[in-house]
C-alpha cells in the first residue's frame, strides 16, 4: 500500500498542528493543575472546585448551559423539519442567512448585543417611542442565556437539518402508506431517526455554554460569575495557573462526559455538519 | 504522475508549514530600530507614536492591557519582551520586589527636569530614589455623577450604597479600586492586611452589589456619556474628557478621602532596546509631547512645562485635572500587598463577585 504512505505524509501538517496546539497544550494543563506553585505533586487544585464560590459557579455555569441548550432545541428542530422540508433552492439561501451572522466576529456581535440591550439602548429606546414596556434584563442571567443562544443557535440547527434532510422520502412515504398521521410520522420515524444530528447539536451548543466566559462578561456586566469566568480570572488576574488548571480539569470531566454519549449516539458522524 | 503530484504537493505543504514562522518572525529587517510599548487602553495620542518614529527612525510596536493584574503575568512570565511599560505605583512596587525591572540611565533622559519634583517625591513612596520610574500620567478616583440624575448634591462614597440609586451605580472592576472604596467609606486604610476590616469590607461590597448595575473598568466612561447610569467610581482623568461630551456630569473626590495614583514608565529587566526605550521616555517627558497626549487623553500630567503650555485657563487650574491635594485630608497611595496580601484581596474579592 504506497499510496498509504503518501497519506502520512500529507497528513503530517496536520499532526505537527495537533501536536503544537492539542497535545502540547493539554499536557501542560495537566502538569500545571496537578502540581502547586513549588512543582510538587498535589490534587489541591483539582479539589478546589469544592469551595462554595468555585462550586457555586460550577453549577450555574451547568444550569445555564442546559436552559440555552434545550430553548436552542426547541428553536432549531421546528425549523430544520421546514428547511428540509421546503426541497427548493431557497433552503439553502435560508441556512446561509444562519450562517451569515458567523463571519462576523464574536467578541463583536455580543458587543453589539450589549448596546442593543443596554436600559437606555436601541431596543427599549424603540420600545418607549411605541410606547411598551421596556426591558431590563442586561447584566442578568436571562441576558447571558439570550447571548449563548444567539451565539450558538446556527450549531445546533445545522447538525439537525443535515441529519433530517437526508432522511429518504421513501421511509415517510411508506410510513403514511401504512397508516400513519403527521404526528405519528414525526415521532415514530423523523425523531427516532435524527438522533444523531440532535446529539450532535447537544454537545456543540452544551459544551461552548459551559465554558463561555466572553458572553457572561459582556452581557451580565461581570456581575454573574460562571466557571469560565473565575478560569479565566485566575490565569489574567491572579495569576494563578496552577489552580485555574486544576478548574479547567474539572470542567474537562464535564465535557469528556458529552463527548462519550455523542460518540455512543452518533457513530456514523452524521451529525457533524461543519 | 500522480504520484509526483502527490509528493510536490507534500513539499509544498511542508515547507510552507516550516516557513510561515521563519516569514513572520523574520520580518524586521536586520537594523531596524523598534521599541516595543505596552500601555493602559486609549492612554496615549496615536499621532505621537508616529511623530516619535519620524524624528528618531525607532519603530513603536504598540501593545495595550486594561488593568495592572492582567499586565503582571504576561511580563513576569515573559511571554511577550516589552521594553517600556506603564505600570501604575503598586505594581511598580512589587514589580521592583520581584526583580522584574531595569535601572533607567538618566543620562539618556535629560527631559526628567520637566517631570514636577513633587511627583518624583511622591514616586519614593514605591521606588526608592526614582530609580526605575518616570511619571507619566496621575490622579485621583472619585465619583462621576449626572446632575440630571441625581437629588442633592453628592460628596461622599456613602452614595454608592443608597437604595434610591439601585441599578443606576458602576463599579470599577478591579480588586483594589473595589475594595479602597469599601474600606475608605468604613474608615480603614485601602492598603490594611487586617481581617476584621477586610470581612467587613467584604461584606459592605456584598451588600452593594444588589444595587450595582454592572462592574466595568474602561466602558464607565461611554456608559457616563450615554446616560446609562447616574453615578460611577471612575479615574480623574477620564472626568474632563466625559464632561466634554456630556455637560452634566460632574467629578468629585469623596469626603472619606480616596486613591492618588501615578502611572509611570518603566523598562522590564530583559528589555532587548533598552536604549530606545530610553528614547521613548525620554520623548514622552518632551512638554510639547506631553501636552498632546494630555489633550487627548485628558489625564493630569506630572510635567509641569506641559502644563505650562496649556491654552484654556479653566482647564490649567481645574481642580478634577490638578487638584491641591493638601486640600483633602486621608488620600493614600496604593502599595504593593506582597502575594500573600495579593491572594487575600483576589479570594475576598471572588466572594464577593460570586454572590
Amino acid at each position: 500500500m504506497k499510496s498509504n504512505k503518501y497519506i502520512k505524509l500529507l497528513s503530517a501538517p496536520y499532526i505537527i498542528w495537533a501536536v503544537a496546539f492539542i497535545i502540547i497544550p493539554l499536557v501542560m494543563v495537566f502538569y500545571y493543575g496537578l502540581t502547586d506553585k513549588d512543582g510538587a505533586f498535589t490534587f489541591a487544585n483539582v479539589l478546589n472546585i469544592s469551595r462554595p464560590e468555585h462550586f457555586k459557579s460550577l453549577y450555574l455555569a451547568l444550569i445555564l448551559a442546559l436552559i440555552s441548550t434545550v430553548i436552542c432545541m426547541l428553536l432549531a428542530y421546528p425549523l430544520a423539519l421546514i428547511l428540509s422540508g421546503m426541497k427548493t433552492k431557497n433552503d439553502h439561501l435560508i441556512v446561509f442567512i444562519f450562517i451569515l451572522p458567523m463571519w462576523m466576529n464574536f467578541l463583536l456581535r455580543t458587543m453589539a448585543w450589549q448596546t442593543l440591550l443596554e436600559n437606555d439602548g436601541v431596543i427599549n429606546n424603540v420600545l418607549s417611542f411605541l410606547h411598551l414596556p421596556t426591558l431590563h434584563i442586561i447584566n442578568t442571567p436571562a441576558a447571558i442565556v439570550f447571548g449563548m443562544i444567539y451565539n450558538f443557535l446556527p450549531f445546533m440547527i445545522l447538525p439537525l437539518y443535515n441529519v433530517i434532510s437526508k432522511i429518504d422520502v421513501n421511509v415517510l412515504n411508506a410510513a403514511r402508506d401504512l397508516g400513519a398521521n403527521p404526528v405519528q410520522t414525526l415521532t415514530r420515524i423523523i425523531l427516532p431517526l435524527s438522533v444523531p444530528g440532535i446529539i450532535s447539536g447537544i454537545t456543540m451548543v452544551f459544551v461552548p455554554s459551559l465554558t463561555t466566559f466572553v458572553v457572561s462578561e459582556m452581557l451580565g456586566g461581570s456581575k454573574i460569575l460562571l466557571i469560565g469566568n473565575v478560569i479565566e480570572q485566575e490565569f489574567t488576574q491572579n495569576s494563578n495557573w496552577n489552580l485555574g488548571s486544576g478548574l479547567s480539569i474539572v470542567l474537562m470531566v464535564f465535557i469528556i462526559i458529552s463527548m462519550v454519549v455523542t460518540s455512543i449516539y452518533d457513530k456514523e458522524g452524521e451529525g457533524n455538519a461543519l | 504522475m500522480k504520484k509526483s503530484l502527490l509528493r510536490t504537493l507534500t513539499a509544498v505543504m511542508t515547507a510552507t508549514v516550516l516557513t510561515v514562522p521563519v516569514l513572520l518572525t523574520g520580518c524586521t529587517k536586520k537594523n531596524e530600530q523598534v521599541v516595543y510599548v505596552y500601555n493602559w487602553g486609549e492612554y496615549i495620542d496615536p499621532e505621537v507614536l508616529d511623530s516619535f518614529t519620524a524624528e528618531t527612525g525607532i519603530k513603536v510596536i504598540y501593545d495595550e492591557f486594561e488593568t495592572n493584574e492582567v499586565m503582571y503575568p504576561k511580563v513576569e512570565a515573559g511571554a511577550a519582551t516589552y521594553d517600556v511599560i506603564c505600570p501604575s505605583d503598586y505594581m511598580i512596587q512589587k514589580m521592583i520586589e520581584n526583580d522584574l525591572l531595569a535601572e533607567l540611565n538618566y543620562a539618556n533622559i535629560p527631559n526628567i527636569k520637566y517631570i514636577g519634583k513633587q511627583y518624583l517625591d511622591s514616586s519614593e513612596e514605591f521606588d526608592p530614589g526614582n530609580k526605575y520610574s518616570v511619571p507619566y500620567c496621575w490622579g485621583t478616583v472619585g465619583i462621576l455623577y449626572n446632575k440630571t440624575m441625581v437629588d442633592e448634591p453628592i460628596d461622599s462614597w456613602s452614595v454608592l450604597w443608597d437604595e434610591k440609586y439601585k441599578g443606576e451605580i458602576l463599579m470599577q472592576n478591579s480588586v483594589r479600586d473595589a475594595f479602597m472604596v469599601a474600606l475608605k467609606l468604613d474608615g480603614h486604610s485601602m492598603n490594611t492586611l487586617d481581617d476584621a476590616e477586610l470581612e467587613q469590607a467584604k461584606e459592605k461590597l456584598i451588600e452593594q452589589k444588589p444595587l450595582v448595575q454592572a462592574y466595568v473598568v474602561d466602558q464607565v466612561r461611554d456608559k457616563m456619556i450615554g446616560n446609562e447610569a447616574a453615578i460611577g467610581v471612575i479615574y480623574s482623568g477620564e472626568a474632563i474628557y466625559t464632561q466634554r461630551e456630556n455637560p452634566d456630569l460632574e467629578y468629585v473626590i469623596p469626603k472619606e478621602g480616596t486613591n492618588v495614583w501615578i502611572d509611570s514608565w518603566v523598562i522590564p529587566k530583559n528589555a532587548q532596546n533598552k536604549e530606545n526605550a530610553e528614547a521613548f521616555i525620554n520623548y514622552m517627558c518632551k512638554p510639547e509631547i506631553a501636552l498632546k497626549n494630555f489633550d487627548f487623553i485628558t489625564y493630569s500630567t506630572p510635567n509641569e512645562a506641559a502644563r505650562e503650555l496649556i491654552e484654556e485657563e479653566d482647564i490649567r487650574n481645574s481642580e478634577i485635572a490638578f487638584p491641591d491635594l493638601t486640600k483633602y485630608s486621608n488620600l493614600e497611595t496604593y502599595h504593593y500587598l506582597g502575594a500573600e496580601g495579593d491572594t487575600k484581596y483576589a479570594d475576598l474579592w471572588k466572594t464577593v463577585k460570586s454572590e
